[in-house]
């Protein structure tokens, strides 16, 4: 009997212990899960700062990579067991599942009190891709949910001295001019065009870009809402623009299979002329080469029909949990990371833009080229209906597909509607 | 004691095992079937349920889940041959009185325990099209037309991938088989050779049949962990280009992460798990068969 009593106790104790918790356990600090590598010994400066004014101590906690960290937080949530203050990698549908089971605290509230000081420090485009407008595609309730801590954007990046060494005397505007480098480049015998398309969401940003430039906002999103074909000409033309890439001979080679930080080592290193890059990438090149002479320029237009549109918005939002005995707390600590000084603070430690728009002046002169730009700034979460995860996916291979010299754009273009096809048939 | 009692005694002590083996394997299997049949994004308090509709669509519908099979197979074919052999003759040369026999079995057996990111990464670098050493070692014997980036084009990427695959895997048949020569006792080369056998009669009638049950064992073993590896891939080409190196636990990982589709995921997991079961059990009855014979 003693015996049966001591396996119950043990099992009781063993297994009582992996029990989820409906509440976050009361704690005597904000915890703050994180991704940002580059950002930990910045943020630790933070919080020891936040700590000696206020008394209330804050702990950044450091999971990299971002996969490792999705995975962590979807754990996490399912568990009940999320942070204080955290990170959501992903698309907007994502947030909209993490706020409609319930793990996010709505901050229209706060940011709405005072005559709306805390949302008026904010570029409208940092906010816009965590809040959800009413009666959204998505089934959330109007509001925003996230405080943005940086921003960022994606453009192209050229190397000022392999462009003078090639003759070119100006970096390209218009597509036919930077085909027409590339070319130029090959026969100097210098790379042209690097950029990490292993990483597939970064030929999405491509397409995109060049999609809202030939079609326009309108005609894009009617494709996403299945009103338009991507066998429509302007797809084709879109798609085609990757076939007048590869035969310009002026791709770094491997650059379907090449991460991002690779790609950001061959611009760094003075290999490749151009780069398909984001903002976050004046950081990475300080650290490579301090030396590293470049400028930042919108994707050159491929069309004078709609403006060009590049991906940006808050490069890294913080949401509380709606769980958490310290949301009140975690709110102020938001409010108080996003105030002029600590956002100065981080522009110079980490050398990203700032969500504070009062943060800007006396920025490094690459990073001010990057937000110059922000008036052309577009992302798949500011936009009302997201396209399917497959066709997506189809689209990006299918580009690295004409890359590799595998399929035409035209054959990619009736592929691509093939799927779409075929996901409205499987949802339905 | 009562015999009813003694039972019972007996079977607390069998208790901690089966409510471990219930809780981590049993429960989650269980877990993972009812996942399959439902339609979850892994966040959303509630999920829809779906019946065998996603094991329809992996069936019948995803044909990227079927090229990620065949490529897995491509290099389990690889594995189960070339690297299989090449373990085998290095055990074969170990397993004689060699000089420093110890050294090259320490050398062999690094690649396995280096990491898989570590190694791709490597690699990556050797077969890049620019600056890689592959290209430039080319170039130096004359052969500098056959240059190429490997990992971006998709008539090598495959190959280039399963020959890394080999270079780490065959330590650990090497390991195996080498066991397994050990245990053939001497006597028997002995006596064939007092019988007049040479080398080649020695090995196929003396090395081969005694060594049959391990040969199973490095297969079931080669095509379990060949069919399972994922890591290398996605350090040297996150299964690009355009999904040519693509493999099943990619797959599963995509749907699981990138298009947060759980239920397809376990569904997923599952008819892969089902088809190496069923690889494991066919060659198990093989075995059996040539030990019979």
């Amino acid at each position: 009997m003693r015996l049966l009593l001591g396996v119950f106790i043990a099992f009781t104790l063993i297994f009582g212990g992996c029990a989820s918790k409906d509440k976050a356990v009361k704690k005597d600090r904000i915890v703050v899960w994180h991704w940002m590598t580059d950002r930990q010994e910045a943020f630790e400066e933070l919080s020891k700062k936040y700590e000696d004014l206020t008394g209330i101590k804050v702990n950044f906690e450091l999971f990299s990579p971002p996969d490792s960290y999705s995975q962590k937080i979807l754990a996490a949530a399912q568990a009940k067991t999320l942070s204080d203050i955290f990170g959501v990698l992903g698309e907007k549908i994502d947030v909209a599942s993490f706020i409609k089971a319930g793990h996010v605290v709505d901050l229209t509230p706060y940011l709405e009190e005072n005559e709306a000081e805390w949302k008026s420090r904010f570029f409208t485009s940092a906010l816009a891709v965590t809040s959800f407008e009413k009666d959204n595609a998505f089934g959330v309730t109007e509001g925003t949910y996230a405080i943005p801590i940086d921003l960022m954007n994606i453009q192209m990046v050229c190397n000022n001295k392999l462009l003078r060494q090639a003759g070119i005397q100006r970096p390209p505007q218009a597509w036919e001019e930077f085909i027409a480098d590339l070319k130029t480049l090959k026969e100097k015998g210098i790379k042209g065009l690097v950029s990490g398309w292993a990483e597939t969401w970064m030929i999405d940003c491509m397409v995109s870009n060049y999609a809202f430039n030939i079609m326009g906002e309108d005609k894009v999103i009617k494709t996403i809402k299945a009103e338009a074909p991507y066998t429509d000409s302007d797809w084709l033309r879109v798609f085609k623009l990757f076939e007048e890439l590869r035969d310009s001979g002026g791709l770094a080679s491997g650059v379907v299979t090449m991460d991002n930080k690779y790609a950001e080592q061959l611009f760094a290193n003075e290999k490749v002329a151009f780069a398909f890059n984001g903002s976050w990438c004046v950081n990475v090149y300080q650290g490579m080469n301090p030396k590293l002479d470049y400028s930042v320029i919108l994707p050159p237009e491929a069309s004078d029909a709609y403006p060009m549109k590049i991906w940006g918005g808050a490069g890294s939002s913080f949401y509380v949990n709606a769980r958490s005995f310290l949301s009140k707390e975690a709110v102020e600590f938001l409010k108080w990371l996003t105030d002029k000084e600590q956002q100065v603070f981080l522009v110079n430690k980490t050398k990203n833009l700032p969500s504070n728009r009062q943060a800007l002046s006396g920025i490094p002169k690459e990073l001010s080229e990057f937000a110059d730009d922000s008036d052309s700034i577009t992302h798949p979460n500011m936009w009302p209906f997201q396209e399917y995860p497959a066709v997506i996916e189809a689209f990006t291979k299918g580009v690295q597909s004409i890359i590799i010299g595998e399929k035409t754009a035209q054959e990619l273009v009736e592929e691509v509607q093939r799927i779409k096809e075929k996901e409205i048939q499987r949802r339905n | 004691m009562k015999k009813g009692t003694r039972e019972f005694t007996n079977f607390l002590f069998v208790l901690p095992a089966l409510i471990i083996f219930s809780v981590f394997y049993i429960y989650p299997f269980f877990k993972v079937f009812n996942l399959s049949m439902h339609s979850w994004n892994g966040i959303d308090p509630t999920m829809k349920f779906v019946g065998f509709a996603h094991f329809k669509e992996v069936i019948f519908d995803d044909k990227a889940w079927w090229s990620s099979m065949a490529q897995a197979g491509y290099i389990t074919l690889w594995a189960l041959t070339f690297q299989n052999f090449l373990a085998l003759l290095l055990a074969l040369a170990c397993d004689r009185a060699i000089r420093a026999g110890s050294v090259y079995r320490v050398i062999f057996f690094l690649p396995p325990i280096l990491s898989e990111i570590v190694v791709g990464l490597v690699w990556k670098w050797i077969y890049n099209g620019d600056f890689g050493l592959l290209n430039h070692w080319l170039s130096m014997v004359g052969l500098g037309y056959l240059a190429r980036d490997w990992l971006s084009d998709s008539s090598t990427a495959l190959t280039a991938i399963a020959l890394v695959h080999c270079w780490k895997g065959f330590g650990w048949a090497f390991i195996i088989l080498l066991a397994g020569l050990q245990t053939i006792p001497r006597q028997l080369y002995e006596a064939a050779t007092v019988d007049g056998a040479d080398a080649l009669k020695r090995f196929t009638n003396v090395t081969v049949p005694m060594m049959i049950p391990v040969f199973v064992l490095v297969v079931i073993l080669t095509i379990l962990g060949t069919m399972q590896g994922f890591a290398l891939i996605l350090a040297m080409t996150r299964g690009g280009p355009a999904g040519h190196t693509e493999v099943p636990v990619i797959r599963i990982l995509f749907s699981m992460i990138k298009y947060r589709r759980f239920g397809y995921a376990c569904c997923q997991a599952l008819i892969f798990g089902f088809i190496l079961v069923c690889i494991s059990f066919m060659l198990n009855r093989v075995s059996k068969f040539f030990k019979q014979a």
